[in-house]
């Protein structure tokens, strides 16, 4: 009994590490630059995709892909802030949000056209295979890695973000950018390679998801719901609410799936509810 | 002079009117093709559905006494309110005559009673819902290609007979996925096995399966049966690799499509049992046919044709040839006479349709080749065993449908 226990706790953590990865880049571009970024599961999609076209087109393998595909994602995520998002900011957010949308529909419509909907295979990477015996359950040593990783990952970027002179500019400019202007930085280009790192978050997301699901056209759509819950709860703009608040959901997800299943798949949503009557900006979030 | 040639003429030309009017309604046969285009099935039935029924409506002629054949199609996204008004749309409004395919248990069962409301035939390829020839079954519908129950059996019988003996279910959680465990357990407890517990998961939309694989994992049974299909048993077969699950454990897969396999490629798929109606290359029809299909302009991926396609070809040839023979669209009729008459063709040879609406044919057992077994694209599965007709479907009598007077 409590062994069952602690293994759905330790799928609740790994998941609940892989969602503070994903909301991180969410809130980073809500936070920074307003836009709800609604594209942001279709972007880790494509992440993933990149990764899998890199293997089969270039035999390019995973690790390089960790690298290459982020950047990759986050060129064409500059591209979309300057031809589109950009002329948006000035307007309320509604509109980035239906931008967004709009791409999302596109890319899985792209990518549905191309590759069907099974989908493609990708393999766990040999030096990430098998894994250990715990005794209460067996943990892939990938899943262990992926944990490691996010969380990794999502310290670095709140680290960046509140503590160093990078960060404090990009927290400036989402307070006062015509201020920051005057100071001479280059706010346009600041908050290109904002939005660029948000989506660089994403698909990173996405390849490290590429050898736990399937890939497929609609796995970004089946987690950006969740993903959404996750920043509200934590408080749209907060970064470190996003992290521990997705960690904390997949703990949470994980006790229900042990106490009562069916409820696992809505217990995210009845918390967020829960939060938005009594805390509105979220558990660690500013008032708006 | 002038006159009599009229009148000559005009007398030669009252049988030629009278054999076009020959009540076909509307002046069109119109065939629906309501299928998942865009979602989780839409590879195993689809765009490549809507081929099929081109391909058999082409071969057929394009015309059925004198009128032409039209085909129409629709995405139905796995939900049954889609599903149902697109139906009442198309019988209402567009003259549509017969509603195929309806992959997806939920959008079949809902278009079901709308099509039998207004007596059109629903011919049913894709949805595996046993009950569609049971308890729900209806005068119009016929069930062309497989259910639940065969293909449980298929897989259940054999597994269990070869030593796993304890199960545990992995299930999507709806009317399908439960219909499946059901078939599947009752199989396990009459060969006396045992079903240790089962956990039921969202579906579709759920792509982690790590909580329920643990619970199968501890549950110690040594047949883990996926009572899932599509996207899930893809994501399933794929974790389940992951967390080690085999060798110690066995997965059966419950309903295993080719495009899965071939999505999952054949290094992870390797040693599945499954049950399937139907494979490309069994013999050298089923060859000629599937790489016509293949070939195709139309078929974009060139994909292999999944048993759902190749049982959908056959129902709407069915369908068109008992339609040509009674000489009307009347559905009383043309249902009549697909139940009366036998099909022979690449997909069945010699099998009938019952009373119940459940076409009764052979399935086959087979198994995943191991990548080193498989010497060309798409080649499989190993042939285990061929499941006749009447072992392959639940009996007239155990369907218990209540159209059938006993």
């Amino acid at each position: 009994m409590i062994q069952a226990l602690f293994g759905q706790l330790l799928l609740g953590l790994i998941n609940g590490s892989f969602y503070a990865l994903l909301s991180l880049g969410l809130a980073i571009i809500f936070g920074l630059l307003n836009i709800v970024n609604f594209a942001h599961g279709a972007l880790y999609m494509v992440g993933a995709f990149a990764a899998w076209l890199m293997l089969d087109l270039l035999g390019v393998g995973y690790w390089p892909a960790l690298l290459l595909s982020p950047l990759l994602v986050g060129l064409f995520g500059a591209f979309i802030e300057r031809t589109m998002l950009r002329r948006l900011y000035a307007l309320d957010n509604i509109y980035g949000l239906l931008l967004t949308f709009g791409l999302t529909l596109i890319l899985e419509g792209l990518f549905h056209h191309q590759y069907g909907n099974s989908g493609k295979s990708y393999p766990v990477p040999e030096a990430l295979q098998g894994g250990a015996n715990l005794g209460f359950m067996f943990l892939p040593l990938y899943r262990a890695w992926v944990v490691v990783i996010s969380l990794l990952v999502c310290f670095a970027s709140w680290w960046v973000i509140e503590r160093t002179k990078l960060g404090s500019y990009l927290r400036a400019g989402t307070e006062n950018p015509r201020l920051l202007q005057a100071f001479g930085i280059n706010v346009p280009l600041l908050f290109t390679l904002t939005y660029a790192f948000g989506v660089a978050l994403a698909a990173f997301a996405g390849v490290m998801a590429a050898p736990i699901y399937q890939v497929t056209p609609q796995m970004g759509s089946h987690l950006i719901i969740v993903v959404f819950a996750v920043v509200v709860i934590g408080g749209m703009g907060s970064i470190l609410g996003s992290i521990v608040t997705g960690v904390g959901l997949g703990l949470l997800e994980g006790l229900t799936k042990f106490i009562y299943p069916p409820a696992s798949a809505t217990v995210v949503f009845v918390v967020m509810a829960l939060v938005l009557l009594f805390r509105p900006a979220g558990l660690f979030g500013r008032e708006a | 002079m002038k006159m009599h040639r009229c009148l000559l003429l005009s007398i030669l030309l009252v049988p030629v009117a009278t054999m076009a009017q020959a009540k076909i309604s509307d002046d069109v046969v119109r065939i629906g093709v309501l299928t998942d285009m865009t979602g989780y099935y839409s590879d195993i039935a689809g765009p490549g559905s809507v081929l099929a029924v081109q391909m058999a409506v082409a071969d057929f002629g394009g015309k059925m006494l004198g009128k032409p054949i039209e085909v129409i199609s629709a995405d139905h996204q796995n939900k049954a309110d889609i599903a149902s008004n697109t139906a009442r749309k198309w019988f209402d409004e567009n003259k549509v005559d017969v509603i195929v395919d309806l992959v997806s248990s939920s959008t079949a069962g809902a278009v079901m009673p709308v099509a039998n409301e207004k007596k059109k035939i629903t011919l049913l390829s894709g949805p595996a819902t046993t009950a569609f020839t049971g308890e729900r079954c209806t005068a119009y519908n016929v069930h062309y290609t497989y259910n639940n129950w065969s293909t449980a059996n298929g897989t259940g019988n054999a597994v269990v007979k070869q030593g796993g003996d304890t199960w545990f279910f992995v299930t999507a959680d709806y009317v399908f996925g439960k219909s499946l465990e059901a078939d599947a357990a009752a199989v396990v407890t009459s060969l006396g096995g045992k079903v240790l517990g089962s956990a039921r998961h969202p579906s579709p939309g759920n792509t982690d399966f790590s909580s329920f694989l643990l619970q199968a994992q501890a549950s110690g049974a040594k047949i883990i049966g996926m009572a899932n299909a599509g996207g899930d048993t893809i994501n399933t077969v794929k974790q389940a690799k992951e967390f080690g699950i085999t060798p110690k454990q066995s997965l059966a897969g419950l309903l295993v499509f080719i495009s899965e396999v071939h999505a999952l490629g054949l290094a992870t798929a390797r040693g599945l049992y499954l049950t399937e109606a139907f494979y490309w290359d069994l013999n050298d029809d089923t060859r000629k046919w599937s790489r016509r299909f293949q070939d195709h302009p139309d078929n974009k991926k060139k994909a292999m044709p999944t048993m759902v396609q190749a049982g959908l070809y056959s129902a709407v040839t069915h369908y068109l040839n008992a339609m040509k023979a009674v000489g009307t669209d009347d559905s009383d009729a043309v249902i009549a006479k697909m139940k009366a008459t036998p099909v022979n063709d690449f997909f069945a040879q010699n099998t009938v349709i019952g009373p119940d609406g459940l076409h009764r044919h052979d399935m086959y057992l087979f198994q995943v080749k191991t990548p080193e077994e498989s010497k060309y694209p798409w080649d499989y599965y190993k042939v285990v065993k061929k499941i006749p007709a009447a072992e392959a479907f639940p009996t007239v009598e155990m369907q218990k449908c209540p159209l059938v007077k006993k």
